[in-house]
């Protein structure tokens, strides 16, 4: 086989991996929500489908597809096919540039973690994603032609420009200390226990809660706020459709997550445990055993994303604004401030 | 002037407007909720069993030698939801009366007790029953054939008005 059908092969094993993952990520992760939800409820949540109602979104996805899908006569037909897809590509794109782990070695050839591996503005291109994401959203309020859909369309236009701001800002301090836009980079750089949720804990909190308002979720779900919005943006979507926003709500939730990770919990790094198990650099057990601690890392962030929206009620609208123009924008700025002053006092006294 | 302030300035100190540590307190509720022991049932499988003071669908007690009911019609009479329908007819039997035809309406049926409390010879009580489920409006109004109800299957509710009417 030529190198360059190798490579190709190779990606599209990537490509397939990553995005079945993801749907079955986003999937599992509706089932879980339920069965959160449930015990929150002192209920038991769905255990019919399958041993424990494991095959529950499985036969909610198998509804979705037979369901009619209405179109509203006088709706923008162009704009509401359109938007559902931008919703979910978007979502997909961005794990182009995730890495999951090191590189490993098979047969010669260094396989990488990610789809795009050492891209150098990766983190860049994560954030171009998720705010070209507003537009899926703000567009199908728009082109649905009804009063409720629009009002949460052009909520969630205000809400997730005000909240990137503050969230963009946030890592600007993880940025400096790692001196890198490449993910890879950065999670190298937190090696040893490093890991900036201990550096940075104020821009911690900020990108996690700006990652709440980002993903539309509760406290921050007011694009779609069922009482006052009947359904906002997707009240006028059905079938397949509405299960691509939904299916892209919950990517989005593990991307929040995974860059949660990846910027502030060490990505794939774990002190003491890759000595202690002493595999040969390279292999491929070393990057399965990575996957292992991303994910063991992803989870309990996933699961603190569902406690938080079966616990806390809805913000308001101006609550929302002053949050994030007021307390959460200010903060941001001045944590790069201390940031900066902190890192070159270290310099100068030769400490780093 | 009177005015009242109740703004969100005055409400919350310092540390509830911070939000987040209201916010742990919170998320700890619901934690210690998710540990708790399910209070819902798994409805066909597990079926909950009322005790004797439930009140559910009105029936007629069925005796080894016949109905009780001497058709007085008071249960009638005294129904708030005009549910209930009877017809007498006269026997060579002790009893002398008994019911020809005795309807009760579930559609229009309040459960109130109102034709168990009144009824002399306690003939009609309340049962159990509360799966009442009908595909059309005439299988709704019941029978003597389904009001009749063996004496046995009604012992609780029968203890129960012995001991509080």
């Amino acid at each position: 086989m030529s190198p360059l059908l190798t490579d190709i092969l190779i990606l599209l094993a990537k490509v397939f991996l990553i995005v079945n993952g993801l749907l079955m990520a986003a999937a599992y992760l509706v089932y879980f929500e339920r069965k959160i939800s449930a015990w929150a409820h002192n209920r038991i949540g769905p255990n019919r489908v399958g041993p424990l109602g494991l095959f529950q979104s499985f036969a909610d996805v198998f509804k979705l597809y037979l369901k009619e899908d209405i179109i509203p006569t006088l709706a923008d037909k162009k704009l509401h096919f359109i938007a559902p897809i931008i919703s979910i590509g978007v979502a997909m794109a961005v794990y182009a540039v995730i890495p999951f782990g090191d590189s490993f070695m098979v047969g010669g050839k260094e396989v990488f973690m990610s789809v795009a591996p050492g891209v150098n503005i990766g983190l860049l291109f994560v954030f171009a994603m998720s705010s070209v994401g507003v537009y899926g959203i703000t567009l199908a309020g728009w082109s649905s032609n009804n009063k409720y859909s629009l009002l949460g369309g052009l909520r969630s236009a205000a809400q997730m420009i005000s909240y990137e701001l503050s969230m963009g800002l946030s890592i600007i301090g993880v940025l400096m200390i790692a001196g890198s836009l490449d993910l890879t980079q950065i999670v190298h750089a937190q090696a040893g226990g490093k890991w900036n949720i201990f550096l940075q804990p104020l821009a911690f909190i900020i990108f996690l809660v700006a990652s709440f308002a980002e993903t539309n979720r509760t406290p921050f779900d007011l694009p779609e706020a069922e009482p006052e919005l009947v359904g906002g943006y997707h009240t006028e979507y059905s079938g397949m459709k509405f299960g691509l926003f939904f299916l892209a709500e919950y990517a989005n939730m593990v991307t929040a997550s995974a860059m949660m990770v990846l910027l502030f919990l060490g990505g794939w790094e774990m002190p003491g445990l890759y000595e202690a198990l002493a595999l040969p650099a390279g292999s491929p057990l070393v990057a399965l055993v990575q996957f292992g601690v991303f994910a063991a890392k992803l989870v309990p962030i996933l699961f603190f994303f569902i406690w938080v929206r079966w616990s806390l009620p809805r913000f308001r609208y101006d609550q929302l604004m002053n949050l994030g123009w007021k307390v959460m924008l200010p903060l941001a700025l001045a944590n790069i401030v201390i940031t900066g002053i902190v890192m070159t006092l270290l310099k100068h006294y030769g400490i780093m | 002037m009177n005015v009242n302030h109740n703004t969100e300035k005055d409400r919350l100190n310092f540390w509830e407007k911070l939000y987040l540590p209201e916010i742990a307190r919170g998320l700890g509720l619901t934690l210690r909720q998710m540990f708790k022991k399910p209070m819902t049932r798994q409805y066909p499988e597990e079926r909950w069993e009322p005790t004797g003071s439930y009140r559910g669908r009105p029936v007629l007690v069925l005796e080894e030698d016949g109905e009780r009911c001497v058709a007085c019609s008071l249960c009638s009479r005294v129904c708030p939801a005009l549910a209930i329908e009877v017809q007498a007819a006269e026997t060579t039997k002790e009893k002398e009366r008994y019911p020809v035809k005795f309807e009760i309406n579930m559609l229009r049926c309040i459960y109130c007790g109102f034709c168990e409390e009144v009824c002399p010879e306690e003939a009609i009580v309340m049962s159990k029953d509360y799966e009442l489920i009908f595909t059309n409006q005439e299988d709704a109004i019941l029978g003597k054939d389904k009001l009749l109800i063996p004496i046995a299957q009604l012992q609780d509710r029968l203890e129960f008005l012995r001991r509080f009417k």
